[in-house]
């Protein structure tokens, strides 16, 4: 294994970061902010607590999630997609690596920024709203999950994308609606039975679902199907990853 | 000499089709100046791309050290730093970080002393905190080329490493890649610029269309191939050649004062002292004479052509 490649890799994105704070970490920080001030205190001021918890407590894991999903597809899809854009790709593929030490070092690097993420935004929620967290370990593990499994995600973004609309294409149009429209500020159980069918073909429902499950013991599915839907979307991915490294897809020629 | 990239058979067709190498066969020599010359389109930069991992060959093998590429790509790649054609740099990193970087890259150890050696020998240790957008292109080529030493590889591919550089940079560059060659490096270069080759390269291969069509050393292609010719300033100017003068291969100049004789450096004779006691004999007097040989831009014009 190439250590120094994976630990030059992640320094380089790394640093990317600090070069870009503003854009990294303060920009969702205020927005994450900003859903606070207007559904947790505008709007959800008239809202009755959901299932014994307040609804500016409520949203927090769906908040959350919606941070750490977005920013970890765009920054591990932008990470792979600016050298094949700039052309420094060159370097990537002629240097002694495996894509497997690729992977960790652009992947590791973007769950990395998304869990510190996480980790600002929920002490920023707690600026706002009293937290309790059930299981801090099972949050935590979640969180990991979730980070490097979309992180993993992004990457196969980045290496599909031959432009910039492409890039943003599955964030913006899928992702962010299946977020949306995930949980992340309601309960499925406050929907029609019909709308509760259809959301359960939404797989980030799973997600958002386990880990408010961690935070408060409230679940619209059992914690364990929420686990096994996120493993199966990491070896999902997993198993694209590999068949880009082994066809060289959008990487080589 | 010990030969340190083999390259055997090999073939590139892309997906649309297009066939950038057929069956290439070159044995590249440890510590020598290779020089790649060839048209737009030969297969100059898929032949480096091949050999440095960037394109898969279609057919054929490469051994570098005696390793193949793809099965030990990581002994054969370490040994190896590709300076790309194009100016291909990151915009916001420093010029000591990203060479940090690309050593890491390629497995080494952090070194800060080697790579402010590096920035030394190529004039950038005074940019070393800039951020890269910042320089000028003549920095960055020299910049790419630091990239590409960082790891202390044993052999350097340069594509076009002039393309669109000044005529005092370009010597730089010479010497940069001299003093690299003196170092123990070898250099494999890929040149629009005959007089680059002929300047710094020990050896030279023509490709066009795909196909590796000449490799020669560059003296023995020049004495293969070169034409000289000897030129004679004459005292009085000539109508027409006299008729004891046909049978040498004689050129008369408009204004009747030059002649210029074109002969085979390859040839048991030259033929000079024949046409000189002709001359004699004719009672045609010159002030002066010189000789000029065929330059190599020639001698790859010619081989091109007859290619075609």
């Amino acid at each position: 294994m190439n250590w120094y490649a994976i630990r030059a890799i992640y320094n380089f994105e790394m640093a990317r970061t600090r070069r870009t704070l503003m854009q990294s970490i303060f920009a969702p920080v205020i927005s994450t902010s900003l859903y606070f001030v207007v559904f947790g205190a505008a709007i959800g001021g008239r809202i009755q607590q959901v299932d014994g918890v307040s609804y500016g407590a409520f949203i927090v894991p769906g908040l959350i999630m919606l941070s750490l999903l977005t920013n970890s597809i765009s920054n591990a899809s932008f990470g792979i997609y600016f050298p094949k854009f700039t052309g420094t790709i060159y370097e990537l593929l002629s240097a002694p690596v495996s894509m497997i030490e690729v992977v960790i070092g652009y992947v590791g690097a973007a769950a990395s920024k998304s869990l510190i993420l996480g980790a600002i935004i929920l002490a920023t929620a707690g600026l706002f709203v009293p937290l309790e967290i059930a299981h801090p370990f099972i949050m935590l593990f979640f969180l990991i999950l979730t980070a490097v499994s979309f992180s993993l995600f992004g990457f196969i973004i980045g290496v599909w994308a031959d432009n910039f609309e492409k890039l943003q294409l599955i964030p913006l149009l899928i992702v962010t609606p299946l977020v949306f429209l995930g949980g992340s500020f309601y309960s499925a159980s406050m929907l029609s039975p019909f709308w509760q069918t259809v959301t359960m073909f939404n797989p980030v429902l799973y997600l958002i679902s386990g880990f408010r499950w961690s935070f408060y013991e409230l679940a619209d599915v059992s914690v364990g199907v929420s686990l096994a839907v996120i493993v199966l979307f990491l070896a999902a991915c997993m198993a694209v990853v590999w068949w880009i490294f082994k066809t060289g897809y959008h990487i080589k020629n | 000499m010990q030969t340190i990239v083999s390259i055997r058979n090999l073939s590139k067709t892309y997906a649309g089709g297009f066939q950038a190498l057929k069956n290439v066969s070159l044995d590249i020599r440890r510590g020598e100046i290779i020089a790649l010359l060839g048209p737009n389109g030969a297969g100059k930069t898929t032949l480096i791309s091949t050999i440095c991992g960037i394109v898969n060959p279609s057919e054929g093998q490469v051994l570098v050290d005696g390793k193949d590429i793809i099965k030990d790509f990581r002994a054969t790649r370490s040994l190896i730093g590709l300076v790309p054609q194009e100016l291909t740099t990151e915009a916001f990193e420093s010029v000591f970080a990203t060479v940090s970087f690309s050593r890491g890259l390629f497995g080494k150890a952090p070194n800060p002393a080697y790579i402010e050696k590096i920035l030394r020998d190529l004039s950038l240790w005074d940019k070393r905190d800039n951020r890269i957008r910042t320089l000028s292109g003549g920095m960055k080529r020299r910049l790419l080329i630091a990239k590409a030493l960082s790891h202390e590889p044993s052999i350097l591919f340069l594509d076009e490493p002039t393309a669109g550089v000044d005529v005092e940079l370009r010597k730089d560059m010479w010497k940069v890649v001299s003093a690299l060659r003196e170092s123990g490096v070898t250099i494999i270069l890929t040149t629009h610029y005959i007089e680059e080759a002929e300047a710094i390269a020990d050896r030279i291969g023509v490709m066009t269309k795909g196909e590796l069509i000449l490799v020669e050393d560059k003296a023995a292609l020049m004495h293969k191939l070169g034409k000289k010719q000897l030129i004679l300033d004459l005292k009085h100017p000539l109508e027409t050649l006299p008729a004891m003068l046909s049978e040498h291969d004689l050129l008369l100049s408009s204004d009747g004062l030059h002649l210029t004789y074109t002969y085979d450096t390859q040839g048991e004779r030259t033929g000079i002292t024949t046409l000189l006691d002709d001359l004699r004999r004719e009672g045609i007097g010159f002030r002066d004479l010189k000789t000029t040989q065929s330059s190599l831009e020639e001698i790859f014009v010619k081989l091109v052509e007859e290619s075609r």
